[in-house]
This record gives structure tokens, C-alpha cells and sequence, in this order.
């Protein structure tokens, strides 16, 4: 097997790891601080999810039962902060950690060390962000998108941790995409030029550069708040020459970006996995690489059109809806190309195809509510209803999230060495399949019907609807430990996995033993004809 | 099993310490600091936040000091290849790239209120609510009264150009050309020269950092200009004063390289250390150029 590696004990490098809990702590493999980043993102994920199934279950009929409003403010807020910045990202960054280097022939990630302070700054932030539910005042209650004012001058004293919080995980997410973006330019094996790699590189390579450029944005409007709560700067105050619009402008410019940070990996892992059990290669690499591109270059030019109501120019809100509507172009050519690889392939449907097969047809959704959203004079009626709830839980739940756990599905043979059970991966995936969509496609009904978001309580018409999403919504949240249970259970055994795991799959990971050898690639590997997917 | 003879073993660490120490460092840090403002802010005398915040800086700053003196032995112990060495190089630029981004949102502010909320306030395009909440303001820019004056009391006076600005884009210019110098030094083997002229520019920061201090103690005392005036004053604060935190870090990163330059360290094929701080010294002074241009000449 000519691409793994003997080891050279000439300098004590390249042993196996180390044994016991320190192992974790002190590591600088990228596998280990991939499994990290997994598994601090499914708790994350639970953590999050129990926090949804509060909101859920207050709105299971209408009037205040259980959760007061107060409460469920928090509720909203730290599940969209806890779920994008927690559960989704590092998810991706685990992905990225662990399948990056194997994928390019790489012997690591470029910086290891920072690799690892990357990750461990995580639990710390996350830790200050949950600990604000302890404080006077209440955790953070102005919503994930923490608009100034709310967050300013009415926000409770938690905020100050919120910030710093903020930017502990702007921190991280920095020093991570570094690390990812001088692996893919300064790493690849010989032979491995840009237009060969592997699109799920390609996509994180993308993501790496939107995050630098956007999540110092992101500390810069955490602290111009912070500089209104305790220095008495004016930034989001009109009485001081200022404006709070001036708030939703900068953050929005790091939040559009954001949204396609958590999409474009995701993008990566389907088109990893549909060739392979389509058994053709992709159709139209070269296309899918400049439509990423185009997708991230859109990115920064749409920010405005999460603001259409707020009062901005006529000719702000034209030019915002077409800009907007370009990206469905580059958008389309993706969904095209998924297609058209599975259009007359040999097809099976083993439990990563059903997530990525599922992902197509449920994120295609989301990004159709998204152009009606586009559209200035229907997000009138639309802005801040259900119908945006609706909308972006199918682009981030059965688009980020399934992509997710297609991929664990997909790479975790390699990873632990054994199958995971397959009736129980397929029971897994139908019953989040139907658990979503039952939580969110009546979200659409109610909210085209005027019900609005982040409210504990509406009007009686609503109420069918609202049970009928918190039933799906508990079905979805309970399937999740079955994921939990096939992890484990794959983990600590089960039919040993074959190097090449998947018939129809290529690229450099597959030809690397299973479970993948603690060090791969110390040396390059030399034959490039397998990389290509 | 083939490879390549031009290949270089790649240098991966086999566990660390350090960035542990520095994920609890930067922890204790923020968290000190924050319950340092929030005591401020509700007026309880305790000093636990101060207390957290230097025990944080502490970490922090000696787990700084031993990463680089790693990095540093391990690079003097050739273990560093280079396709290591270039990692450092893309790991700094994009680095450079992401506090550039931070700056543009603040240079954002700036221009967005200049452009669009000075007009807003006084009326134009309808609207409405500053006409209600203040029919008499008129607003003009430089902004020194504020609508709202029991708020935001305004300034008497800006910073002009002249002289003190204009002095201090003479010396960034200037440090500019001496660190250039020095790296010839180093080009050349010149060890005094190096040593002579990265010290010329060590100072000129420090002569920088002095006319900064005295600007804004002059704004302060004489023009009431603060960081409390309304968005003139908080657009100038912050725009030169995370400038003015960057050329302390920069100034700092350059003495660390002159006292590595005393011991001898850098020539001609290794110099990255030296050659990074280079690149965020001129980082800096791109910065302030842009801040010489639209906060002190058409900015006011």
C-alpha cells in the first residue's frame, strides 16, 4: 500500500497517541482534534436542540403555559447562537480537520499547534456564552441577530459576556480558517494541482476565505457595542449623531457571508457522496468549483436584503433584490449538476445517499423560499413571520445538519475501522427526514398567514399548525439519539470496514487503510490518478 | 514505496501545552474584563474583575513568551523545512488580511454615517423621526454637537491636520524607510546596521505612541473632544485609537526582533521572524495613511 507510512523514529515524531484523557487535551493530530470538533459540536447540537424543544413545546398551543416570555427571549436567542456557532460550524471545521489532509496527502494540517488552540478556545467560549443563563438579568434576550438597540441600551448585563464570548469564537473560527486555507495552498501532495482536488476541499478552501474575511467584522461590531454599553460611544445611537441601522449594516455584512459559510462545505460533502453510490464521477467539476466561487463573491454584495422593512433607499432595496436573485444562477448550476450525476448512474441508496439525496430536495426548497424572500415587495408581508423561520430551518437543518450527518455516515467506516449498522442508519435518517418536515413545511402555512417569529404566544388560528411542528419537532430531536446510539455502537464495533469502504468512491482517503493510521501521508503519496472524484 | 528525493520531512509536534494554557489565559482574560466593566458600569467597588483580568494577562502573556521561544529554538534546531517556512508566510498574510477586514468595518462606520446618517438626522428623505425628536438640529460634519446634548455632549473642537498628525505621518513614514534599511542589513550581513536602524524605527514608534498621548490629552483637556462626545468623537477614538493599539503591538514585535538581532539571530536565508513584523509594520502605516486621509484632512 504505497501512500501509507512507515514510521521514522529518527527524531520520536511519529508515534502512535498518547494514552489517556491528556491525549485529547495536549494533541496536535488533526484526527484527534477532528474527532474533538465532532464531538463537541453534537453536544452542542443537543444542547441547542433542548433549548428548541423548550420554544416547541411553550408554543404546542397557544397562550403562555410553561415558559415565560422573558425565558423564551433567551430561548430563541442562545438556540440560534448555540446552533450556528456551535453545533453547525465547528462540525464543518471537524470535517474539514479530519478529511483535508487525508484528501490532499498531506502529513497534518500546515499549523498544528494552533490547530489545537483553535479548538480548545471552543469549550471556554461556550462555557461563558451557557454560564450567562445564571446571571442576573437573564441570558442574552435581543435574538441571535442581537440587533442594537435591544442589545445596547436595553440589554441585560450578561451582554458583556455575550461579547467577549463572541469574540473567543471569532478567535478561533480565524486561526481555524488560516490554518485550512495555508494547508490547501502550501500542503498538497505533488501532483495535486487546485483543479484536482477533491470539491469538498475546494468548498472549505472557499469557506476559509469567507471567514477571515467576515468574522473580524463580526468582532468589530461586538465591540462597537460594547463601547456603547460602557464607554458612551455613539455608533448606534441617533441622539449622539449615530444610527442603529448603522448595526444592522455591519452585522449583516458578516451574517450573509455567514449563511454561506455554513452551506458551501455541505455543498462539498454531497458532491463527494452522490458520485460515489451513483457510481460516475461528478458531473461538471469545473463548473461546481466557479459556482462556489460565484456564490462566495455574491455573498458579500446581498447583506441588505435581510433589512428590506427598516427603511432603506428605493434604489437600496432594487439593487439588493436583484443581487440577491443573481445567486440562485450559481445555485442552480449546483442543483443541476447533482442531478444530472445521478441521471442514468447505477444507483444504491445506502444511508449517506438518502441524506444526500434528501439534502438536494429539501435544501432546493429552502432556496426557493429564499428568492420569494428576494422579492422587496413581497418580503413585506413575509419579514420576520414564520415563513423566515420556515425558510432558513430547511436551508440549515436538512441542508447543513443532514449534510453533517451524511458525512459521518459516509467517512465513518474510515474513521473507526467498522461499518455502521445500516437498518439503523436508514430508520435514522427516515425518521429525521419525516421529523423535519413535519416541524417546518407547516412553519410556511402559519407564517405566510401573519403569525410572527420570536413570540410565545399567538391568535387561535394558528394553532393546528403550531401542534402539528411541535410533534415533529420532538420526533426529530428524540431520532437524534439513535445517531448518538449508531456512533457509539460504530465506534466500539461491528463489520470491519474494507480500505476502499465504498465501491464507487475515489479520491486519496480511500486508499489509506481503515480505521486510517494515526499519521498518514508523512511522505507523499505519488500517484495522483485516484484523487480526482 | 516511492518518493520523492526533493521532498522535506514536514514538522508536526507531537503534543503541546501551550495552547491549553493559552485557551484558559485568553479565558480569564475576557472574563475578568468583562466583570470588570459590568462593575463599573453597576458601581460595585470589588476588585475580583482587575483581579481575573491580570491573573488572565499573566497566563497569556507567559504562554505567548514560551510559544515563540519554541517556535524560535525549533526553527534555530533546523527543524523546520521549507514548506514549514511557508506556512508561516501564508499563516501571517492571511492574518494581515483578517485585521485589515476589521479595520474596513470600522472605516464602514465612518463612511456610512459621513454618507448617509448626517443627512438622515437632518431631515432628508423623510425622515420622519428626527425631524419629531429634534425639528431645530442641523446637522453638519464635523459633527461637535450632538442632537441629544445631555447625552452626548459634543466638542468644542476637532484634532486638525496640522501640525501633530502631520508630524506623526512623517514618522510612520519615515519608520517605514528605516525598517528597510535594516532589512538590507540583513541582506548584507551588516549586523550594525541592522541593529542601528531597527532600533531607529523601535523609536520612531515610541516617539509616535508619545504625540498620539498628547493628541488625545489635548482633545480631552482643551477641545472636550472624547470618546463621550457623539459619533465625531467616537468614530476619531476608535478609528486612531485601535490604530494606536496596533502600532504598540507592532512596536513591540520589532523590539523583540531588535533584542533577537542583539543575540545574533537572522541572515539572509532566515529571517521570517523579522520579515513578519516587517509586513504588520507596514500593515500599520498603509492604515494610518487612510486614517491621515479620511479622519484627519476630509474628515473634518
Amino acid at each position: 500500500m504505497s501512500a501509507v507510512i512507515e514510521e521514522h523514529h529518527h527524531d520520536g515524531h511519529h508515534h502512535g497517541p498518547d494514552k489517556g484523557i491528556m491525549r485529547w487535551v495536549f494533541t496536535t493530530n488533526h484526527k484527534d482534534i477532528g474527532t474533538l470538533y465532532l464531538w463537541f459540536s453534537f453536544l452542542m447540537f443537543l444542547t441547542g436542540g433542548v433549548l428548541a424543544l423548550g420554544i416547541r413545546t411553550e408554543l404546542f398551543q397557544p397562550g403562555l403555559q410553561i415558559i415565560q416570555p422573558e425565558i423564551f427571549n433567551q430561548l430563541t436567542t442562545m438556540h440560534g447562537l448555540i446552533m450556528v456557532f456551535g453545533a453547525v460550524m465547528p462540525a464543518f471545521v471537524g470535517l474539514a480537520n479530519w478529511l483535508i489532509p487525508m484528501m490532499i496527502g498531506a502529513p497534518d494540517m500546515a499549523l498544528p499547534r494552533m490547530n489545537n488552540y483553535s479548538f480548545w478556545i471552543l469549550p471556554f467560549a461556550f462555557g461563558m456564552l451557557l454560564s450567562t443563563f445564571f446571571m442576573e438579568g437573564g441570558a442574552p434576550n435581543y435574538g441571535w441577530t442581537f440587533y442594537a438597540p435591544l442589545s445596547t441600551d436595553y440589554a441585560p448585563p450578561s451582554v458583556t459576556f455575550f461579547i467577549f464570548a463572541v469574540h473567543m469564537m471569532g478567535i478561533s473560527s480565524i486561526m481555524g480558517s488560516i490554518n485550512v486555507v495555508v494547508t490547501i495552498l502550501n500542503m498538497r501532495a505533488p501532483g495535486m494541482t487546485l483543479m484536482k482536488m477533491p470539491l469538498f476541499v475546494w468548498t472549505w478552501f472557499i469557506t476559509a476565505y469567507l471567514l477571515i474575511a467576515v468574522m473580524p467584522v463580526l468582532a468589530g461590531v461586538v465591540t462597537m457595542m460594547l463601547m456603547d454599553i460602557h464607554f458612551g460611544t455613539a455608533f448606534f445611537n441617533a441622539g449622539g449623531g449615530g444610527d442603529p441601522v448603522l448595526f444592522q449594516h455591519v452585522f449583516w455584512f458578516f451574517g450573509h457571508p455567514e449563511v454561506y459559510i455554513m452551506i458551501l462545505p455541505a455543498f462539498g460533502v454531497v458532491s463527494a457522496i452522490i458520485p460515489t453510490f451513483a457510481r460516475k464521477r461528478l458531473f461538471g467539476y469545473d463548473s461546481m468549483v466557479y459556482a462556489t466561487a460565484s456564490i462566495a463573491f455574491l455573498s458579500f454584495i446581498v447583506w441588505a436584503h435581510h433589512m428590506f422593512t427598516v427603511g432603506i433607499p428605493l434604489a437600496g432595496e432594487l439593487y439588493f433584490m436583484y443581487a440577491t436573485m443573481l445567486i440562485a444562477v450559481p445555485t442552480g448550476v449546483k442543483v443541476f449538476n447533482w442531478v444530472a450525476t445521478m441521471w442514468q448512474g447505477a444507483m444504491t441508496f445506502e444511508t449517506p445517499m438518502l441524506f444526500a439525496i434528501a439534502f438536494v430536495i429539501l435544501f432546493t426548497i429552502g432556496g426557493l423560499s429564499g428568492l420569494m424572500l428576494a422579492i422587496v415587495p413581497a418580503d413585506f408581508q413575509y419579514h420576520d413571520t414564520y415563513f423566515v423561520v420556515a425558510h432558513f430551518h430547511y436551508v440549515l437543518v436538512p441542508g447543513s445538519v443532514f449534510s453533517i450527518m451524511a458525512a459521518v455516515y459516509y467517512w465513518i467506516p474510515k474513521w473507526t475501522g467498522n461499518m455502521y449498522d445500516e437498518t439503523l442508519g436508514k430508520t435514522h435518517f427516515w425518521l429525521s427526514f419525516i421529523g423535519v418536515n413535519v416541524t417546518f413545511f407547516p412553519q410556511h402555512f402559519i407564517g405566510l398567514a401573519g403569525m410572527p417569529r420570536r413570540i410565545p404566544d399567538y391568535a387561535l388560528q394558528f394553532a393546528d399548525w403550531n401542534m402539528v411542528s411541535s410533534c415533529g419537532a420532538f420526533l426529530f430531536g428524540f431520532s437524534q439519539l439513535l445517531f448518538l446510539f449508531i456512533v457509539i455502537k460504530c465506534i466500539r464495533g461491528g463489520k470491519k470496514a474494507t480500505d476502499q469502504v465504498w465501491e464507487g468512491a475515489h479520491g486519496l482517503e480511500w486508499t489509506i487503510p481503515s480505521p486510517a493510521p494515526y499519521h498518514t501521508f508523512t511522505t507523499p503519496p505519488t500517484s495522483m490518478k485516484e484523487a480526482h472524484g | 514505496m516511492s518518493t520523492q528525493d526533493a521532498y522535506e520531512e514536514y514538522y508536526v509536534p507531537h503534543s503541546s501545552k501551550l495552547p491549553i494554557f493559552a485557551s484558559f489565559g485568553i479565558f480569564l482574560t475576557l472574563y475578568g474584563m468583562g466583570n470588570m466593566f459590568n462593575e463599573m458600569k453597576a458601581g460595585v467597588d470589588s476588585s475580583f474583575g482587575e483581579l481575573v483580568f491580570l491573573m488572565g494577562s499573566l497566563v497569556m502573556g507567559g504562554t505567548l513568551f514560551a510559544w515563540f521561544s519554541i517556535v524560535i529554538k525549533e526553527n534555530q534546531e533546523k527543524l523546520y523545512s521549507n514548506q514549514m517556512n511557508r506556512s508561516f508566510v501564508w499563516g501571517m498574510s492571511w492574518f494581515i488580511f483578517s485585521e485589515v477586514m476589521f479595520f474596513a468595518a470600522f472605516f464602514g462606520a465612518l463612511f456610512y454615517v459621513r454618507v448617509f446618517v448626517v443627512d438622515w438626522i437632518g431631515g432628508v428623505g423623510e425622515r420622519g423621526p428626527s425631524n419629531m425628536l429634534w425639528p431645530e438640529y442641523q446637522p453638519h460634519w464635523p459633527m461637535l454637537d450632538t442632537p441629544n446634548p445631555s447625552r452626548f455632549p459634543g466638542a468644542t473642537d476637532f484634532v486638525h491636520w496640522w501640525p501633530l498628525p502631520f508630524v506623526n505621518t512623517a514618522l510612520l513614514l519615515t519608520s517605514s524607510v528605516t525598517v528597510t534599511i535594516a532589512h538590507h542589513g540583513i541582506n548584507e550581513g551588516n549586523r550594525k546596521k541592522l541593529i542601528t536602524w531597527l532600533g531607529a524605527t523601535v523609536l520612531l514608534g515610541l516617539i509616535f505612541l508619545c504625540v498620539q498621548g498628547y493628541e488625545y490629552y489635548h482633545a480631552y483637556t482643551d477641545l472636550g473632544l472624547t470618546l463621550n462626545a457623539g459619533i465625531f468623537g467616537t468614530t476619531f477614538f476608535m478609528l486612531t485609537g485601535f490604530h494606536g493599539a496596533h502600532v504598540t503591538l507592532g512596536t513591540f514585535m520589532l523590539a523583540i526582533m531588535f533584542f533577537r538581532a542583539l543575540k545574533g539571530h537572522f541572515s539572509k536565508e532566515d529571517c521570517f521572524g523579522f520579515e513578519a513584523a516587517v509586513w504588520y509594520w507596514h500593515f500599520v502605516d498603509v492604515v494610518w495613511v487612510g486614517l491621515f486621509l479620511f479622519v484627519y484632512i476630509l474628515g473634518t
